[in-house]
């Protein structure tokens, strides 16, 4: 057996004359979509694998292809000739740009055998003058190829060829196996006492060269244990003693690098606390020294944990270099990314590439000293410049929690004052790519949510044109589908259906909340402008904003201000109750003509005035008609009948039509809380919950929203239904008639426990007059084909909607950034201009 | 849905139920005629020999007309289901009445072939007419045809009386007119005063236009605006995701349409001012009436407020009678072009191209070697690609231009590298707190050497006629519009910030007192040579 050792991630090079093997080799060793050959895209791009002619191209489509897996981090076989040197060169090239190790593979066969295993081939029909040239060119290869810049070249004659088998090395990076939990340890620098203490205060025990944590965790340090402090070779000791011992790792940091260089009598220019680290390390046993040169001559760039979704290099990574291996990977985990100009202080000025980040992982590093850590597109700084006299910082891992003890003095001046300010990105800049093209959002509810371009390009028309700004633009509300349609003679819709698919699935309680027929609401309300300046970062001096469904602000003239102080000043029994300065609350704002008025004068009312126009005189033409003895058949009949209906319609769009003046009479009838400081509590908290906290604010909920008051809160009437109970089920069914006799919309029944999976959030059931202003005046007429009605497209998409907006919630409970938050935001706005039935 | 037709008989003619005849359908019987989206009926509800009157009945099924499209029917709006087609003498009721009466309108009648020529008492009756343009716009279309016109508007809802009027009108016809063409310019006319968007429509509407507008249609005062609605209707691009946007957030979609070509401007003979580049339908219709093209084209008279196009181009100032008055978004183009051109710019990029006004003056100068616009609405790039004529666009010159969507409040890489950014009659739409983020994107991550905005000086607007009662911008979507000096103080601050400085045109008529109707400011980044600095 031959063991041909490849890289996990990376590029192999065939390389072998015409008739070689290399395609049997492949196939033996290799999964079939790993192997790209050559003669594969000459058929692609000519219909003909023997085209010489298109050799250019399908090289040309062979690199693509080759380039685009190697991006995305897959293993790639190449099975071309590849026996002249700048066949290989682009492949190595192509290998260097996507940062990773390329490998060749020989299979060296005479001559005499390709010559013969061609000629068993019809469709290679060219002569053994082409082998003998292509071998020609190997053999002058063969003595150069370590030149290449391929990782190895494995060179296979004879029966190797048949005997090898190929084994996979993993990058020395990867260490995606440890879960942790870690302490991940910002920037050292030589400060032993404060690193024990540090370790102490995380829980560790630390004995003489080395420490260990009764829970078990391991330590991650972040490089730069050396140079300028007081006591660099008490901290390589202990940090050795930990990564020996399994307890700890380390990454490369640029100081380590430097100061190996400088130990190995490599020219350096000695500063930045060089000196510090050479005279201390001369005062200690050679044999220290030794370990301590090799120890950090052997460390690595950077480390992928928990399963890639945690990084730790010295100065941080971007995405593209996860997991990679090149001398620009390792230099920017070192360095991180320079702009190539100094700063006044003669600093390099850093490109900030933690807010470009956009990665799934949580990248963790130093090297730049920071007043604060602070979460930048999931990635932290945790060097705190403990060897400036600021503080060494530690994060513990899953938890998040920084933990950190003060230097005991300024152990060294730095340049640079401590949290000197830098330029970086604003927290309220958001860039195209965030929300523009085909996107995939992956939230932690529904699975990765697909959002097309064509959606995606409407909502940055109307989000852009007529949203709010982005900061207070927090959630979107998802879209609602009614239950299976009812069977009952006269309706479409009616709770029964409702009630019994949520017992199918499970819920043993719902909630059966009124539908306020008004516009919905998104009320985003901070106790005080510097509330709102915390969490949000509107330095404008607002403290909230209510928005419709897309986004758009209610009342754009100078009514939104005091709308949102009144509220504010309503909501103040909250502050307590959430302890949070901030809500985001789930609304409907009445009466539906505030906002609407334009749309209901000109589709409803319009609909309205020219029936009860029309339809008057077609009975009295029809009646003249049948008076002269024509037969009109049952059309006299309907026409009367539809004159019924249409004053109907009118009557029902009328019900939710009142004047407004000022905000006399507008109200708000909350029914969710959405979330507040630290919690997403739409996504944990049962809906008897919400309701009982949103009674502070709009009390019993007995009053229906129409009752004069000067209250802009008002109540959502509600009902709490046992599935079991067939007596509850029937007292609901009785509310709901009750309230939809009088006019109501209807109700939306939602589960009263927060449901996961494929179980809908909530489903409206809309009643029968309602109806006629959304299927028409006359669809009573014609229910047996408007029953024909399919859901499937709504309910997929309300699950879909519901998951990015908890995903839009619980990210900014969790204190992400704004593009973060916006992305599922967006989302949810891309995804309600897809093509559903509008009637549903 | 419902049209009635009436004669009567005078001393000399024959009974009124000679109308029987003419339409070919006998007064004692109810025919029906099934069409895509409903049933046509035609009955009688009188038919003596005094007076006789003709009822279409046109019953329009909602669901039927939703689908009666097929698979390409966008399903993506209430107003498909909920819409006053079932009740008003839309379009719909047009082609019912085309088709029904087919043979009347060709006034072919073998029974009555001298009454079907001549001229005959006709009283027409459509009880809820949709009329976009009020009743005034139905006098001017059916006077000039010789008939007698009564229309009331119809109010919207008793309920709501500050609701005002609907867009409905009860419309009776009296006149003495030849059945044919009277159905004829029904025809025609009820879809133009109709003016809605029909998504179902399609067909050879130029060719049907032409055959019913025969005789009557040529010597029309109001010919240009009939056509243009007339085949308009067709031309409406499908905006059904926007449209669901629009509806989601209880908006009027029309409301939220992106405010492109705002100022409709004059075609001159030379073509040079004409924005919009002729429109090979307009062209068929005037050939096929036996005309020359350019008889019909410039006429702006009558159209609904918002086609306020006409209205902006400063009219009241004091360039003498004799004198050519440019229209003012002419005079801003150019004063544009004139502005990159003078600091040297080589590659622009038009932020907020709209339609493609500027873009094509530009394309125009080979001095500009790079063009780019780039708008957040995909309708305006639509229009500008068929404006532009990017489909059939020489490539050499098709190399220098990109169209993109992009928006001013989200940091775009595709913005930067250019000499010149343009932001022309752009910022005024943006809503005041938003600006920040359209300044941090322009001039602080696009970073173009030179940034040229044009925005409305509110001060001038006291010359505009068309301003005041209830109408204080001069564009809806305006979300605000700016003097002089807040101008020049939002100016010199962002210059400020982003180490640009900034110089200040006047674009059109500088009026003493007022100043001029557009302001410009020239921006350049702070040790960038640029104009005046010699």
């Amino acid at each position: 057996m031959v063991e041909v050792k490849v890289p996990e991630m990376g590029l192999v090079v065939l390389v072998g004359v015409s008739g070689s093997g290399k395609s049997t080799f492949a196939a033996r060793h290799f999964a079939p979509t790993q192997v790209i050959s050559s003669d594969f895209c000459r058929g692609l791009v000519s219909d003909d694998e023997n085209d010489q002619s298109a050799t250019p191209d399908a090289f040309d489509l062979l690199h693509h292809i080759v380039g685009v897996r190697l991006r995305r981090g897959l293993l790639t076989v190449v099975d071309a000739t590849n026996v002249q040197w700048d066949a290989r060169k682009k492949l190595v090239e192509l290998a260097k740009s996507h940062d990773v190790l390329a490998d060749a593979i020989v299979l060296d066969v005479p001559e005499s055998v390709a010559i013969a295993r061609n000629a068993v081939r019809p469709d290679r029909d060219f002569g053994p003058r082409v082998v003998a040239r292509q071998s020609k060119d190997l053999r002058r290869s063969l003595a150069r190829m370590s030149k290449d810049g391929f990782r190895r070249v494995h060179v296979l004659r004879g029966d190797e060829i048949d005997r090898a088998v190929v084994a996979y090395e993993r990058a020395w990076t990867d260490k995606t196996e440890l879960t942790g939990p870690f302490d991940i340890i910002g920037d050292v620098h030589g400060c032993r006492s404060e690193l024990e203490a540090l370790l102490r205060a995380l829980g560790w025990e630390v004995g003489a060269g080395g420490a260990v944590h009764p829970e078990g965790r391991t330590a991650v340090f972040v490089g730069d244990l050396v140079d300028r402090g007081p006591d660099t070779p008490g901290v390589l000791r202990l940090v050795m003693g930990m990564v020996a011992a399994g307890t700890a790792l380390c990454v490369s940091g640029n100081h380590e690098q430097k100061l190996v260089r400088a130990l190995n009598g490599r020219k350096v220019t000695v500063a930045h606390g060089l000196k510090e680290s050479l005279e201390q390390l001369a005062a200690e046993p050679e044999e220290f020294q030794r370990e301590a040169r090799a120890f950090m001559d052997g460390l690595i760039s950077h480390y992928r944990l928990d399963g890639g979704r945690l990084v730790v290099a010295h100065a941080g990574l971007k995405e593209a270099y996860h997991g990679r291996a090149s001398g620009r990977v390792r230099s920017f985990a070192l360095y991180g990314d320079t702009t190539g100009e100094t700063d006044e202080y003669g600093l390099p000025v850093r490109y900030p590439w933690a807010e470009e980040y956009r990665g799934r992982a949580t990248v963790v590093y130093g090297h730049t000293p920071v007043p604060e850590p602070e979460w930048v597109n999931n990635t932290i700084c945790l060097d705190t410049g403990a060897v400036f006299g600021g503080r060494l910082t530690a994060l513990r891992y899953p938890e998040r929690e920084l933990v950190s003890v003060p230097a005991e003095k300024v152990w060294y001046e730095s340049v640079r004052p401590l949290g000197a300010p830098k330029a970086g990105r604003e927290p309220g800049a958001l860039r195209i790519g965030d929300v523009s093209g085909t996107r995939y959002v992956d939230t932690r509810f529904g699975g990765r949510i697909k959002v097309r371009e064509e959606n995606g390009a409407a909502a940055l028309e109307v989000m852009s044109r007529f949203a709010v700004d982005p900061r207070w633009l927090v959630y979107l509300p998802p879209t609602m589908a009614p239950p299976e349609t009812s069977t009952l003679d006269g309706f479409l819709e009616h709770p029964a259906e409702a009630f019994e698919e949520f017992a199918a699935a499970g819920v043993t309680r719902v909630v059966c909340e009124e539908k306020h027929m008004g516009s919905r609401a998104i009320a985003v309300l901070a106790r005080t402008p510097e509330a709102a300046a915390k969490r949000f970062g509107i330095t404008d001096g607002s403290a909230g904003a209510v928005y419709t469904r897309t986004g758009r602000p209610f009342f754009g003239d100078g009514r939104m201000g005091e709308l949102v102080d009144r509220l504010r000043e309503e909501a103040r029994p909250l502050w307590d109750e959430l302890v949070s300065d901030w809500v985001v609350l789930d609304c409907e704002l009445l009466p539906w003509s505030a906002k609407a008025e334009e749309l209901i004068r000109g589709q409803y009312a319009s609909v309205g005035a020219a029936a009860r126009a029309a339809l008057p005189d077609a009975v009295a033409a029809l009646s003249a008609a049948a008076g002269r003895g024509l037969d009109v058949g049952d059309l006299l009949e309907r026409t009367r009948r539809r004159l019924d209906n249409a004053t109907r319609f009118r009557d029902a769009y009328a019900q939710y039509c009142w004047p407004v003046s000022g905000l006399g009479g507008v109200r708000l009838a909350p029914f969710q809380v959405l979330a507040c400081e630290g919690r997403a509590t739409a996504a944990t908290e049962p809906h008897s919950w919400h309701l009982e906290v949103l009674s502070l604010l709009t009390g019993e909920p007995g009053g229906s929203p129409e009752a004069t008051t000067d209250r802009l809160f008002a109540p959502t009437r509600h009902v709490f239904v046992s599935l079991d109970s067939e007596r509850e089920r029937a007292e609901a069914v009785e509310w709901w008639s009750a309230l939809t006799e009088a006019g109501g919309e209807g109700m939306v029944v939602k589960p009263v426990d927060v449901v996961t999976g494929r179980v809908q959030p909530g489903l409206k059931v809309r009643g029968r007059e309602y109806l006629r202003i959304i299927y028409g005046p006359d669809y009573t007429e014609s229910l047996d084909v408007l029953r024909r009605r399919f859901l499937g497209r709504k309910r997929s998409l309300a699950l879909r909607e519901h998951a990015l907006g908890m995903e839009a919630l619980t990210r900014l409970a969790e204190g992400e950034p704004l593009w973060r938050v916006h992305e599922p935001v967006f989302a949810v706005l891309a995804l309600e201009s897809e093509p559903v039935d509008p009637r549903l | 849905m419902l049209l009635t037709i009436s004669t009567v008989s005078s001393v000399t003619s024959r009974p009124a139920t000679d109308l029987g005849f003419l339409l070919h359908k006998h007064p004692d019987r109810v025919q029906e005629f099934a069409q895509s989206f409903g049933t046509a009926r035609v009955f009688y509800p009188e038919a003596t020999e005094r007076r006789c009157t003709a009822a279409l009945l046109l019953d329009v099924d909602p669901v039927r007309l939703a689908r009666s499209h097929g698979k390409t029917a966008p399903d993506f709006s209430l107003g498909q289901y909920v819409n006053d087609r079932p009740y008003a003498a839309s379009s719909l009721l047009a082609v019912a009445l085309g088709d029904v009466f087919r043979t009347a309108r060709t006034g072919r009648c073998a029974a009555r072939p001298e009454l079907a020529e001549a001229p005959m008492p006709l009283e027409i009756r459509l009880p809820a007419l949709p009329c976009r343009g009020g009743a005034a716009l139905a006098h001017r279309l059916f006077e000039p045809l010789g008939w007698e016109i009564a229309a009331e508007a119809l109010p919207l809802d008793e309920g709501f009386p500050e609701w005002g009027d609907s867009r409905y009108v009860r419309l009776a016809l009296r006149g003495e007119v030849r059945l044919a063409d009277a159905l004829n310019q029904l025809y025609v006319l009820l879809p133009v005063l109709d003016d809605a968007k029909h998504y179902w429509l399609a067909g050879d509407e130029v060719d049907k236009l032409v055959r019913a507008g025969g005789g009557w249609l040529a010597g029309h005062p109001e010919k240009g605006l009939i056509t243009r609605r007339y085949l308009g209707r067709r031309r409406a691009l499908e905006r059904t995701a926007f449209a669901r946007l629009a509806e989601l957030g209880d908006d009027v979609e029309e409301a939220l349409e992106p405010p492109v070509d705002e100022e409709v401007v004059p075609e001159r003979e030379d073509g040079v001012a004409g924005t919009d580049v002729g429109d090979p339908e307009t062209a068929a219709v005037a050939e096929g009436l036996g005309e020359h093209a350019d008889e019909h084209t410039s006429e702006h008279g009558g159209e609904a407020p918002h086609d306020s196009a006409a209205s902006e181009t400063p009219d009241g100032d004091a360039t003498g009678p004799e004198a050519v008055r440019v229209p003012l978004n002419v005079l801003r183009r150019d004063a544009v072009v004139a502005a990159v051109e003078e600091l040297g710019a080589r590659t622009v990029i038009d932020l907020g191209c709209g339609s493609g006004q500027l873009l094509t003056a530009l394309l125009a100068r080979p001095a500009f070697t790079r063009i780019a616009g780039a708008d957040v609405s995909t309708h305006a790039l639509a229009i500008a690609a068929r404006k532009l004529r990017l489909d059939r666009m020489p490539d050499a010159k098709r190399a220098r231009l990109e169209l993109f969507q992009g928006a001013l409040t989200y940091a775009d890489p595709r913005f930067a590298g250019y000499d010149a950014a343009v932001l022309m009659e752009v910022i005024e739409h943006v809503d005041p707190p938003r600006l920040p983020a359209l300044e941090r994107v322009v001039f602080g991550t696009a970073k173009p050497a030179h940034v040229v905005v044009t925005t409305p000086n509110r001060e001038y607007n006291v010359r505009y006629d068309f301003l005041g009662e209830g109408r204080a911008m001069r564009h809806p979507d305006h979300r605000f519009e700016w003097t002089r000096a807040e101008f020049a103080a939002w100016a010199r601050a962002v210059a400020d910030r982003y180490g640009y400085r900034v110089a200040f045109r006047a674009v059109g008529d500088d009026d003493p007192d007022v100043g001029p109707p557009t302001q410009m400011a020239v921006f350049s980044v702070a040790g960038e040579r640029s104009e005046g600095d010699g």
